[in-house]
């Protein structure tokens, strides 16, 4: 039987599987960071000890502060709780003080934590990011949290499969963020719901490893269990050498193993996609879920085309985020800029906006958070963060920040930012913030206009980076 | 967390469409220790103005009794917060019936005794048509998976082993537990067979 790679990474984590078709998973890593607080609570209050802490790393992202102290006394305690539960139990935590701290789908890579061939499991849904190395990686809930570090297992059903096809070559200045929304457009929020997606074709193969985690990390905007892509010599070459990665005869071991894991020739999908990446214009969102994305050359939609009922939520829509139907897109103006989260803060999304910004001035305000301390200094190395602060924008430290709004960092009531976060939805930048989604040049396309712009005319004469 | 069978309650409508768990539960809550209840959080921002104050004409303000919420599609989207839950539960809320839930959220609801049960889009918007703005009685049977609102009798979708876990109350921990060795001699596995799948440096 030809086997799919989300058939090959199952069999390789399945310890048992019950009759009703429920399978019992190993888990190969765990991530937690500050919100794990419920599920460590929740095995204190059963005296359990966590099973695996060898393969358990903390993380504090969510609540990290991005400049000086916490900002709140709450604030302060979240992140302290997460340093007493990880010493408690042993669990290496990347906190406050680690040089190697950030988000967590950042540095999961980043530290060689993340591998082809792994189940990774962390209490957060974008864990989805993790897949783009061919692993299988899924976001889960407090109380699957609480069972993971008890047991190091993890109860799954087996989803659909769905491959997702992308031919033809992206136009300059359009990437992965592009696709995502463009794909979540067409297949709605809840498009892919009960499937893994296997990302695939030559557009897919010749994309970076940070382009493939912001299209896997989007994946669960879209309402997919999984986002993956099999790994290949790209992948390889991006892991060897780092600090957590195999090395030695684990290496070769390691290489064996992940050669065999690409899907058969034949293999059969319960579901398939075609895109052509050519067709892809840059997007931007309009409302409130990742879904109400178009390209940035369009308009708001207008009314004439819903029934009553859809008429009347469309119109709710456009009232919290101010925008009338048939406006054009490039006339929205905008307040501020953030450029940050797990989907676009790695050194290519920094490079990518700074390659619109230099040597031009930001009409708005804006933070730049790097997605890690790691990727924070090699930027400054490389002279980005000079200019970002030539342009006007803030330079901050690693962590969340205004992705959730969480560390005190946010976007104040009615004001509208363009960001390369990953959901536009009500109050999720803060109460009240009207928030865009889109890539990191188009952000920074943005920040140069004052209002949504398509960033393809600014690159004239520059490379995309 | 007990498992039940039936429950009857009070249903209303509540006519959006992706509510997401940002929604359910703003992330500034989320600080909280469970042990101080998050009902008051629930829908927060859409339950109360910028002062604070509840606004009126707001479902759950209307009908704070209500046990039993008809939405619409991809309810629970986005953060696998299980906040979201917590907050529905806590303000007594025992099954959100709708076309399509968030995965993580489905998987949630049901390790917290909340019922995530898929009906059509066409059914469910007869059912929001039919509530209105006001309330009915509603009689919920996971056995049969069926479920009565008003005067209509309607089959509902669920997972049969999200079925069973509700009506029995399983833990999770307990029952892997039992599968010890198993999962003890998988582990000697990987050590042996392949052991770059373990963090270098870590064992
Ligand atoms: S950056 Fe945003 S989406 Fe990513 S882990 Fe942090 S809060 Fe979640």
């Amino acid at each position: 039987m030809q086997r799919t790679l989300l058939d090959k990474l199952w069999d390789a984590h399945e310890i048992h599987r019950r009759d009703d078709g429920v399978s019992l998973l190993w888990v190969d890593r765990h991530l937690v960071h500050e919100g794990s607080h419920h599920a460590f609570a929740k095995i204190a209050e059963r005296g359990l000890p966590v099973a695996e802490p060898g393969l358990t790393f903390g993380v504090a992202d969510h609540y990290a502060p991005t400049r000086g102290k916490p900002a709140t006394s709450a604030i302060a305690r979240m992140i302290d709780t997460l340093s007493k539960n990880t010493r408690q139990h042993g669990i290496e935590c990347f906190g406050l003080d680690d040089p190697r701290r950030g988000i967590v789908h950042v540095i999961g890579p980043e530290q060689g934590l993340t591998l082809p061939g792994l189940l990774i499991n962390c209490g957060d849904s974008h864990t989805s990011t993790h897949g783009a190395f061919g692993a299988l990686a899924f976001g889960i809930g407090a109380t699957e949290v609480a069972h993971v570090l008890a047991t190091q297992t993890i109860w799954q059903t087996k989803p659909k499969s769905l491959k997702m096809t992308v031919t033809g070559d992206f136009g300059p200045g359009i990437g992965a963020k592009d696709l995502a929304l463009h794909w979540i457009s067409e297949l709605g929020a809840d498009g892919a719901r009960g499937h893994a997606i296997e990302y695939s074709g030559p557009a897919v193969r010749g994309l970076s490893m940070e382009a493939r985690m912001t299209l896997c990390n989007l994946s669960i905007e879209g309402g997919a269990r999984f986002g993956m892509i099999a790994p290949d010599e790209t992948t390889y070459s991006y892991i060897k050498g780092r600090r957590y990665a195999p090395s030695g005869a684990d290496w070769d071991e390691a290489i064996n193993a992940w050669r065999a894991l690409p899907s058969d020739a034949g293999a059969r999908y319960d579901r398939e996609v075609t895109i052509d990446a050519s067709e892809i214009a840059p997007v931007v969102t309009w409302g409130t879920s990742p879904e109400d994305a178009l390209p940035v050359t369009s308009t708001v939609p207008t009314l004439e085309a819903l029934a009553p009922k859809q008429a009347e939520r469309f119109r709710s829509t456009l009232d919290y985020m101010g925008l009338r139907p048939g406006q054009p897109l490039e006339q929205v103006a905008i307040d501020e800029i953030f450029i940050g989260s797990c989907t676009n803060a790695r050194i290519e999304d920094l490079r990518a906006a700074a390659a619109v910004l230099s040597g031009r001035q930001a009409r708005v305000p804006g933070i730049v958070a790097p997605g890690s301390q790691g990727i924070k200094r090699q930027a400054e190395e490389e002279g980005l963060d000079r200019i970002f602060k030539d342009a006007g924008l803030e330079w901050v430290g690693a962590g969340c920040s205004m992705c959730v709004a969480m560390n005190g960092d946010h976007v104040e009531p009615g004001r509208r930012c363009a960001s390369t976060t990953n959901r536009n939805f009500r109050g999720r930048q803060g109460p009240g913030a009207r928030t865009h989604l889109m890539s990191p040049a188009m952000v920074a396309a943005a920040a140069v206009t004052g209002h949504l712009t398509d960033v393809r005319p600014l690159l004239d004469g520059r490379s995309a980076a | 967390m007990t498992g039940w069978s039936t429950h009857e309650g009070i249903a209303i409508a509540f006519d959006r469409e992706s509510v997401d768990t940002d929604q359910l539960i703003p992330a500034r809550f989320m600080s909280t220790p469970r042990s101080e209840g998050y009902g008051d959080f629930l829908l927060h921002d859409m339950r109360y103005d910028g002062e604070g104050r509840p606004r009126p004409e707001f479902p759950l303000n209307r009908h704070p009794e209500v046990s039993v919420l008809v939405t619409r599609r991809n309810f629970g989207s986005g953060s696998s917060r299980e906040a979201a839950v917590y907050a529905l539960v806590d303000f007594g809320i025992r099954a959100v019936i709708a076309p399509s839930f968030g995965d993580i959220f489905a998987s949630n609801a049901v390790n917290n005794g909340l019922l995530p049960a898929r009906v059509d889009a066409d059914t469910v918007d007869a059912l929001i048509g039919a509530l209105g703005e006001g309330e009915m009685d509603a009689l919920i049977d996971l056995a049969t998976s069926t479920l009565k609102i008003g005067e209509s009798t309607l089959p509902f979708d669920l997972d049969p082993v999200w079925r069973e876990k509700l009506i029995e109350g399983w833990d999770d921990i307990d029952l892997t537990l039992k599968y010890r060795n198993e999962i003890a001699s998988f582990r000697r596995t990987i050590e042996e067979e392949a052991h770059w799948r373990l963090p270098a440096g870590a064992g």
